[in-house]
């Protein structure tokens, strides 16, 4: 599993690249995630200018099967869409930490960094997934 | 179902593990929603072929020389028309006129039909049918007709595609000169008496394999061997869905009639009697309250979901009953339910999705066609 050293997680599989001074942060959803999710179809992202509340839902991840929400990582006002994944949402499939990273925000309280997971934090939450027979609870 | 029954599993259950599948709880059983992914199997189905375990259906035998005349009691269709060997859809009612059931039946010898039941209704069904058989018998000899649920011993696959003809004839020699739309035939296969028939659930030629549960995985492997892709029920649901065939719970049940979800041709209401002819008929000559209708987007959306409210006109008039994205189309399409008035073919329609409606136009069903 595909895990950057130089970038935060949350336990919901959302991932966070800081800016400069940690004023914005890029936001985007992790390679399991987008495995979990499979062929999505349709992505519904904030507005520039709305602003998120950490740990609340902002946004929707559509694949074939199912709806899903992504939490916002952290408070803030967002300054930038991703258009070409609103185009063509298969590219969180097929580059989640890259070219499918989501939306951009300016942060509204830096103290919230302290909440984020390292990446050897959100391994070890993987890992825990990954264990045998941990794996009969899944959705329709 | 609660969540605490143990969940069945088919005979395929550990190939579908060995092959990665993503397994999902569906009418009480264990089954595999994807391997690869739901639009790699879709495609493989479209243009090439694919297969999916439906061993979890039912299957019931009714046989014995009242077993004609007890179908064509219990049964929507027409089954007298049915010849040694041919395939029928059917619905199966209450004496509501609501749905117990879809079906396929098929004659599969003299006096001898199988009937292919959904999973989730073999509780249901089995119970409903001996009922029926109990009236239908009274003052008749109960050795004449015998009603035999086979599920628990029985295996099926779908072999679905254009390119399953070439793959059944690699397993069977010429079987596809032999088994036409609809038809079903007896043939040894890994050792074993299967049935195949040449019907299925995708809106493509193909085949679907009936087999004894412990023969299952060699036909499996067979296919596999013929690079035969495996799907999942994910695929199945946005193929049939494309085609608009219905699926019992979302589109059918106990309320819902034939009539209104438009399977009317599938009524042979020129029969003296059968279980809920009284409420079809009716319902035929003066209409219903709602109607099942497909749509598609109008434009880029989310995908339409089951339960979204449809509107016209600002007034939510219906549900959505089944939808998805369409692999083959790029677009969201579904189905759903609304009164007759708002059922005409481009009539414009709103898909309510997280409190904000989307345009959609109600379309002539399929809402895919192969080659345009």
């Amino acid at each position: 599993m595909n895990i950057p050293t130089d970038l935060k997680y949350t336990e919901s599989h959302e991932w966070v690249k800081l800016g400069k001074n940690n004023e914005t942060a890029t936001i985007g959803l992790t390679d399991f995630a987008q495995e979990e999710l499979t062929d999505i179809v349709y992505l519904d992202l904030p507005k520039v200018g709305n602003e998120i509340e950490a740990t609340t839902e902002c946004a929707v991840v559509e694949s074939v099967k199912a709806a899903s929400d992504i939490y916002a990582p952290l408070s803030g006002k967002v300054i930038e869409v991703n258009q070409a994944v609103l185009d063509d949402p298969a590219l969180v499939n097929e580059d989640a930490f890259g070219k499918g990273w989501l939306f951009k925000i300016k942060l509204a309280d830096p103290t919230e960094l302290e909440e984020l997971l390292s990446d050897s934090d959100y391994e070890e939450i993987l890992s825990e997934k990954e264990r045998p027979d941990d794996d009969e609870d899944e959705d329709k | 179902m609660s969540s605490e029954t143990q969940l069945k599993r088919t005979p395929l259950y550990e190939s579908h593990r060995r092959l990665g599948a993503r397994l999902v709880e569906f009418g009480g059983w264990e089954m595999p929603v994807q391997y690869d992914g739901i639009l790699a199997e879709h495609n493989a189905v479209r243009a090439d072929c694919g297969m999916f375990d439906i061993s979890h259906m039912g299957e019931v035998r009714i046989q014995g020389p009242l077993a004609l005349a007890f179908l064509n009691h219990l049964l929507t269709n027409d089954p007298v028309k049915l010849g040694v060997g041919q395939g029928q859809y059917n619905l199966m009612c209450n004496e509501r006129g609501g749905t117990v059931d879809d079906l396929y039946a098929y004659r599969i010898g003299e006096k001898e039909y199988l009937l292919i039941i959904n999973a989730s209704r073999i509780e249901a069904d089995v119970p409903h049918i001996r009922q029926v058989a109990q009236t239908f018998l009274a003052g008749r000899s109960a050795a004449d007709l015998q009603i035999e649920n086979c599920s628990d011993y029985t295996g099926a696959i779908a072999v679905q595609g254009p390119r399953s003809a070439a793959v059944m004839d690699a397993l069977l020699p010429r079987v596809s000169a032999e088994v036409k739309r609809n038809r079903i035939v007896w043939k040894s296969l890994v050792g074993e008496n299967v049935l195949v028939a040449r019907t299925g659930y995708t809106g493509e030629d193909g085949f679907e394999l009936v087999t004894p549960a412990e023969a299952a995985e060699a036909v499996w492997d067979l296919l596999l061997k013929q690079d035969v892709k495996p799907c999942g029920l994910g695929a199945r649901d946005t193929l049939r869905t494309e085609m608009c065939y219905p699926l019992y719970g979302h589109e059918l049940d106990e309320d819902t009639s034939a009539i209104e979800a438009g399977l009317g041709k599938f009524v042979a209401l020129g029969k003296m009697t059968f279980v809920g002819k009284e409420h079809l008929q009716r319902q035929a000559l003066s209409g219903t309250s709602k109607t099942l209708v497909a749509f598609r987007m109008s434009s880029r959306s989310a995908p339409p979901r089951p339960h979204y409210p449809l509107a016209v006109g600002g007034k939510t008039v219906g549900e959505v009953t089944s939808g998805t994205q369409s692999p083959s189309l790029g677009v969201g399409i579904g189905m759903g339910y609304v009164p007759p008035i708002c059922a005409a073919g481009g009539q414009a329609l709103e898909v309510e999705i997280r409190g904000k409606r989307f345009p959609a136009e109600i379309v002539t069903k399929p809402i895919y066609r192969k080659n345009g």
